[in-house]
């Protein structure tokens, strides 16, 4: 397989992800805000900065209430983080993809996102959105389904997989760290059931309270929620699961062997934090540094799959020095730099 | 509603499924039968669904200057198709045969002895003022000595029925994709016909072609790695070159997947690494394949292509410098060439041309203006004719100065009035003029695709079929009638 193309479906996988993440995300706000008391609500403004996207929209002309921070994060075509944007992204990729994509993935996408396009005004409004999220998340999700069923497991398959799984456990700490800037004083009592219907309702946007149960049959806590949606090694959008999937792809690969050593850091780091003992900023920053894992873990991959681009090096010469905040900064550009078509 | 074809009027013109009489002609009697038992409504019930099937299929082209850069535009397909008996069509198929291996023995033979030249046939300054030919290439032996793999000649019937040569295509042509999915299509929508006629399959271009190329491979051993060579999505004929590639299992690649290594081989960039390349077709134009050579500023070729291909490291198909026999005022030397190499008759005629570049030709052009077609020599497309009966007295001058100053640009030919189909417009049926592209493939053997393109132009008595300007497409039937 052309390094190209490798690249262009690595992309498109990850494009699709992230919209389906995206929604997910948008979801778990509104429905924290809901839960808290209204002292301490934080807002919309703080799904801003967890999905890296500071620079872009400050550099809009949106201003920092819900209804600006919502249209950002939904519906704004250039930003490559947005529900939309990220579709025209995934979209733009398939479009040179052809020759590798089922037909039917191509032709749905394309029906999806027209759709999701003119419905768009409506979903601004609050009423309508869950609907609207529901149904994004659902058509992803069909046309994942679409594409286990009917693709080939080759080479394209295998890249398919990787930005999918590397994309899905980054997104999962994104939506992780929704929770931990709600910063309400972990230890008052008044408000520890708050606190308990606020990480069932995480369990619920990641389609995994259910799934909790199963596995741990107690009550939801924080340490056993947090536990579940980081490192569980079977629920398929935990973040641990998402990189042992990583691993299990990239051993179909030739030339795996220095993204495997990133790999294995990665995977070390999340099974070795002491998440009893992590506060809310301490969750925060943990989740920073997990990111940062799985960032060179992607760096590793471009380097052995795709073809050199002169800025991805450059970029990564920043990121060997990155601080967290610089971290999120790198985002942005990273995904300024994916190929679009 | 049934129809009436005594209403159906192609008066002073040759209709391709309707004769003189207004009774249906022998290769198209079940159709024009089927036709009439449907009616109107049904057949436009079922136009609705070849288009519906079309927008599935994701059957498109792409134009560029609509407001939102390029764009996708569904294929357009008029269902009722173009029809052509068998036996006819066995006389053209040995006419493009014999064609296309007279252009290859000429284009071989423009880059070695010029023997043509020397026995008085071909005059040499021609040579040197085409635009496509390519220094580069003098000397160099493409594998069995053939440049032109794969031909698109232009085809038109004239009003007396007679089937003339308008151009022949030998750098990229295109158009083979549709004609495959034309007849996907119309198989689709009027199943009935294919049931009780016997209809030539079309479909085996992409394995035939697949032969072609491999057997042009330099190395012998193993399967040969055959790659489709794409400017990318914005090109007009991107759906194309992603079918064919698809179609004969290969990758489609850009000029920055490959690359030339230190030993004059080129090689595509893929996660095993760089892997040889053996054949490529090519859809870039000869101008824009290797910057080393060709434009320097061209970012879609592959810098030290040709030197890789002069070495026989690579086949590329068509080779370069084929496009020197794409010249119109070559083109008028094709019967000449036939004689010359083939001590044969040409089959097909060529469309009568009066070359610019000979005072007593230039003469005549310039005083019958009014009934003549311009054409420039490297033009394609329809751009930059003068249609001396639609002019005005003001272009007629403007023209008369350009062949004046450079003559050696220009052919001119009388007005063809092309034939013309049954075609569905308006909710009924109306006749409308059509061309035909067929496509000739030289390897070890040649093959010719059965049939061809049909291209139609819709609005009302116009000539115009190209697609990019409101031209639309017909399903090609070649059928074998009993007697």
């Amino acid at each position: 397989m052309l390094s190209r193309v490798a690249e262009n479906i690595y992309w498109f996988a990850r494009y699709l992800e992230r919209a389906e993440n995206s929604a997910r995300l948008v979801n778990v706000n509104a429905n924290l805000l809901l839960d808290l008391p209204p002292e301490y609500r934080p807002g919309w403004l703080p799904l801003i900065d967890i999905t890296g996207s500071r620079e872009l929209f400050d550099a809009s002309e949106r201003r920092a209430e819900e209804r600006d921070v919502v249209h950002f994060l939904i519906a704004e075509l250039d930003n490559p983080g947005s529900i939309l944007g990220s579709l025209r992204f995934a979209r733009e990729n398939a479009r040179t993809l052809r020759d590798v994509l089922p037909n039917e993935v191509w032709e749905h996408l394309n029906e999806l996102f027209m759709e999701i396009k003119e419905e768009l005004p409506g979903a601004l409004n609050k009423r309508m959105r869950f609907k609207f999220l529901q149904k994004i998340i659902r058509g992803m999700q069909t046309l994942t389904g679409e594409l286990e069923g009917t693709m080939s497991r080759n080479d394209a398959y295998t890249l398919m997989m990787l930005g999918r799984n590397l994309e899905r456990a980054d997104m999962t700490s994104r939506i992780i760290d929704v929770r931990s800037a709600q910063l309400v004083p972990a230890e008052s009592a008044e408000l520890t059931n708050f606190d308990t219907i606020q990480w069932v309702n995480l369990l619920k946007s990641l389609s995994g309270y259910q799934m909790y149960r199963l596995r741990a049959r107690t009550r939801v806590s924080r340490a056993a929620a947090l536990e579940f949606v980081l490192r569980d090694t079977h629920f398929p959008r935990a973040c641990f699961f998402c990189l042992q999937e990583v691993g299990t792809f990239l051993r179909a690969l030739p030339r795996s062997a220095a993204v495997m050593g990133s790999l294995a850091a990665a995977c070390s780091f999340l099974k070795n934090a002491d998440l009893e003992r992590l506060d809310q900023p301490g969750l925060h920053e943990h989740i920073d540094l997990l990111q940062l894992h799985i960032n060179v873990v992607h760096q590793g991959i471009a380097r052995s799959f795709f073809p050199p681009h002169v800025a991805a090096e450059a970029q990564m010469q920043a990121q060997t020095t990155s601080a967290s905040v610089e971290l999120r900064a790198a985002r942005v550009t990273r995904l300024e730099d994916a190929p679009a078509g | 509603m049934s129809i009436d074809w005594t209403t159906y009027r192609a008066s002073g013109l040759h209709d391709e499924l309707i004769g003189p009489g207004g009774g249906a002609r022998a290769a198209g009697r079940a159709l024009i039968r089927h036709l009439s038992e449907l009616g109107c409504a049904e057949i436009g019930v079922r136009q609705q669904a070849a288009e519906l099937a079309i927008k599935v299929m994701g059957v498109t082209f792409t134009v560029y200057h609509e407001q939102g850069g390029s764009i996708d535009r569904a294929w357009p397909l008029d269902i009722i198709p173009r029809i052509i008996s068998a036996k006819e069509w066995n006389r053209i198929a040995a006419g493009l045969k014999q064609r296309v291996a007279a252009l290859n023995n000429f284009i071989d033979d423009v880059y070695h002895a010029q023997r043509i030249v020397k026995d008085g046939v071909f005059p040499l300054e021609i040579i040197g003022s085409s635009r496509n030919f390519r220094p580069h290439c003098v000397g160099v032996n493409p594998p069995q000595g053939v440049w032109a793999h794969i031909c698109g000649t232009d085809l038109v019937r004239d009003k007396d029925g007679t089937v003339y040569v308008l151009e022949d295509n030998l750098r990229v042509p295109s158009g083979v994709s549709y004609m495959i999915e034309n007849r996907q299509v119309v198989k689709r929508v009027l199943p009935e016909l294919f049931e009780s006629s016997s209809i030539l399959a079309v479909d085996d271009y992409p394995a035939a072609l697949h032969e072609m190329l491999a057997s042009l491979a330099p190395r012998r051993q193993g399967l040969p790695e055959i790659v489709v060579l794409t400017p990318g999505i914005y090109n007009s004929a991107y759906f194309e070159h992603s079918y064919l590639a698809r179609q004969m299992g290969c990758e489609l690649v850009e000029g920055r997947d490959l690359a030339v290594h230190e030993d004059d081989c080129v090689y595509m960039q893929t996660i095993h690494g760089w892997r040889r390349v053996d054949v490529i077709y090519r859809r870039i134009d000869d101008d824009f394949l290797d910057p080393e050579s060709c434009r320097a500023d061209s970012t879609l070729g592959v810098p030290g292509l040709m030197r890789a291909w002069a070495k026989g490291n690579v086949a590329l198909a068509n080779a370069p410098g084929a496009g020197v026999a794409d010249d119109k005022l070559v083109y008028t030397y094709v019967p000449d060439m036939i004689r010359y190499y083939l001590d044969e008759d040409p089959i097909l005629p060529n469309v009568p041309s009066w070359r610019c570049s000979q005072p007593k030709d230039l003469e005549h052009v310039l005083q019958n203006l009014e009934q003549l077609v311009v054409k420039p020599v490297d033009g394609s497309g329809g751009y930059g004719m003068l249609m001396g009966p639609q002019s005005s007295q003001r272009e007629r001058n403007q023209f008369a100065a350009q062949l004046k100053a450079a003559p050696r640009n220009f052919i001119a030919q009388p007005v063809i009035t092309l034939s013309t189909v049954p075609t569905f417009v308006n909710e009924r049926i109306e006749p409308r003029h059509v061309d035909l592209r067929p496509f000739i493939l030289s390897g070890p053997s040649t093959y010719v695709t059965t049939g061809g393109l049909t291209r139609v132009a819709l609005p009302e008595g116009s000539l115009v079929v190209n697609s990019s300007q409101g031209g639309g497409s017909k399903d090609t039937w070649i059928v074998a009638t009993e007697n």
